[in-house]
């Protein structure tokens, strides 16, 4: 049985037809990534994972649990967790708050919280130094890190990243798809999504090409790379 | 050295130290300390100011500006703490929806009326005159609470949250609906019983005016007096900010608030049931209202049911006036708008030796501060730091 699953979803914004009937499976373990261009329904298919958005049609499956009914708040609960586009960084929460706030499921006053908070830090040591601070005068890089550890802070099964490249400088792009890796190796199953198809396609063990809110390709990350439409498409090589 | 980095995140990621704790709650408390000084200060060095250039024609004046002066700093603390616990519901439902519910008025009117109908049971029955009054106060803010605060999430479940993405009219004019059809109400039920339409507030007695000193000005000396019952409005809108302080910005449920507030999305990515903080937002700001009203009924002593229009629109002034959205700035926007208006309507008779009646034109003077204010500091007193959303 898949983790999450996702058949024949199809959603809509008012009367635009977004998702045109994606189905998709992450396994237990796996980095999954979903590419495309700008528009192609890449976050709409997160949003409607994290309960953000209700499909109109179709089925998606947690741990074999039906979830496309259950709202945002439950979702979370049962180990789904978002790190969504552009950040979405509480700007006049400290940063120690926004992580209280990925903590607001469990008790502040637990080990286990201590213990996520210094897994947090470990990962990310430029938020340790900047605990009191507010989430909005961080800068892009930070807001990126302190939106995953956000993310962890809920103890999720799942990670839904999307976009964490956005808008980031070369060198600490290459330092999230590190720490996503890294994520990934302590148990963390991550589906990400991203327009820089090549870093995500070097991290991913299987990949799903979107297009206009349907899937056009699926396959393992190795395959998608050296597939000659991807490569025009997607990855600027001729 | 790693030692050392270790020790100092676990003391910042740790519990929050009494102090720290002390200094949220308290931080925004000093803030409308401040406000409250300086605003009192600044009127009454303007009133002495106006009275020195007129001295020459009129060589009494200073003498019965600074005779009255006292009362008139007690009355804007009453007016301004009036203001500034109706401007906490505006300014919190804004907070958190964008949205100005404008029947918050109506909800203040109901927990008055709630009181009265209080006041009228005990005085009926004969428990009033035997009761302390401190448990009086406490019963009748209590029950004004507990009513307002269940209707204002009563109108937010039935007139509001199913317009929630509507364009951003649709529940304007629903909360003007409701406003009206609360105040027809409670006036169809307050002529049908023993309340009738202007009620009386009736209270136990609170004891003489308290004397707090004599001021030794020309002939004879006058006495400085504190109401009972402007005390008693006083202590406990006070205690009520600092509570409301404290539960915003000290305890989970407060981040979850502001969190909200700031990115509601976001929250409900967090696990924060966003209908669950809506609806908390307006039990936390209609019971305020509902408090003020039955704080504003026994200091008044009548009440009917068109008495939340005028405060209502005066502490949404109020809150715009400290920065929409800015639970700190309600409360500054609600103390200052309440200075204006006593200066104004106790002074502007006297300096202009009668030719205005000051307590006429004291909205008219409140108003037109107001508007120069917000010409100048748009974005209100404090300022809602608002980082659009991107």
């Amino acid at each position: 049985m898949a983790l999450l699953e996702l058949k024949n979803v199809h959603t809509y914004y008012g009367k635009i037809h977004a998702l045109k009937g994606v189905s998709i499976t992450v396994e237990k373990g796996e980095i999954v990534t979903l590419i495309g261009s700008n528009g192609a329904g890449k976050s709409t298919t997160l949003r409607t994972i994290s309960g953000l958005l209700t499909p109109r049609g179709g089925e998606v499956y947690f741990s074999g649990q039906r979830i496309d009914k259950v709202p945002a708040h439950e979702i979370v609960k049962l180990g789904i967790a978002q790190a969504p586009e552009g950040r979405r960084i509480f700007p006049r929460l400290t940063v120690l708050e926004n992580l209280e706030m990925g903590a607001y499921l469990h008790s502040t006053r637990s080990q286990a919280y201590h213990d996520d908070l210094e897994r947090v830090f470990t990962l990310f040591p430029r938020l340790r130094e900047r605990t009191a601070q507010k989430g909005g005068t961080l800068s892009g890089g930070e807001q990126q890190m302190l939106a995953i550890g956000r993310a962890l802070m809920t103890r999720p099964q799942v990670l839904l990243l999307d976009e964490p490249s956005m808008g980031l400088a070369p060198v600490l792009v290459e330092q999230i798809f590190e720490i996503v890796k890294t994520i990934n190796g302590q148990g963390t199953t991550v589906l990400l999504v991203e327009q820089n198809a090549l870093q995500a396609l070097s991290i991913a063990n299987r990949g799903y090409v979107l297009q206009s809110g349907a899937i056009v390709l699926e396959d393992s990350a190795q395959a998608l790379r050296e597939n000659e439409t991807v490569q025009k498409a997607y990855l600027g090589l001729e | 050295m790693a030692a050392e980095v270790k020790a100092q995140a676990s003391s910042s990621s740790g519990q929050r130290s009494f102090t720290e704790v002390l200094r949220t709650v308290f931080g925004p408390v000093g803030q409308l300390i401040l406000f409250i000084v300086g605003s009192a200060l600044a009127l009454s060095l303007v009133v002495v100011l106006l009275a020195l250039l007129q001295i020459g024609a009129r060589p009494d004046i200073l003498t019965r500006a600074l005779t009255i002066l006292p009362q008139v700093i007690i009355d804007g603390l009453v007016r301004g703490f009036l203001f500034a616990s109706i401007a906490l519901g505006y300014t919190m439902v804004y907070g958190v929806l964008e949205f100005i519910n404008f029947a918050h008025g109506e909800i203040f009117m109901v927990g008055g009326v709630v009181g009265a109908a209080v006041s009228l049971f005990l005085a009926s029955s004969g428990l009033l005159a035997g009761m302390p009054g401190l448990l009086f106060v406490i019963l009748v803010i209590a029950v004004g609470m507990v009513v307002s605060g269940a209707l204002a999430v009563t109108v937010e479940r039935v007139a509001y949250r199913p317009l929630r993405g509507a364009p951003r009219l649709v529940p304007l004019i629903s909360a003007i609906g409701v406003s009206l059809v609360l105040q027809d109400l409670m006036r169809l039920m307050m002529t049908n019983t023993p309340l009738g339409f202007n009620a009386r507030f009736n209270t136990p007695d609170f004891g003489p005016p308290i004397r707090l000193f004599e001021m030794n000005l020309g002939a004879r000396p006058v006495p400085v007096i504190l109401p009972p019952k402007a005390l008693i409005f006083i202590v406990a809108s006070v205690l009520m900010l600092i509570a409301l302080n404290y539960l915003v910005n000290a305890t989970r449920l407060g981040k979850a608030i502001r969190a909200t507030a700031q990115d509601m999305p976001t929250a409900s990515l967090m696990g924060i049931n966003v209908n669950q903080i809506v609806a908390l937002t307006f039990l936390i700001g209609g019971a305020l209202g509902g408090a003020a009203g039955a704080l504003f009924g026994l200091n008044v002593g009548t009440v009917n049911p068109y008495m939340g229009f005028i405060p209502g629109l005066k502490a949404f002034t109020a809150a715009v006036l400290g920065g929409i959205g800015n639970i700190t700035g309600a409360m500054v926007g609600g103390v200052v708008l309440g200075f204006l208006e006593a200066f104004v309507a106790s002074y502007l008779s006297l300096f202009t030796n009668g030719a205005f009646s000051g307590a006429a034109y004291a909205d008219i003077a409140a108003f037109s501060i107001l508007i120069l204010i917000l010409i100048f500091r748009p974005s209100g007193l404090l300022g809602e730091a608002t980082t659009q959303k991107v």
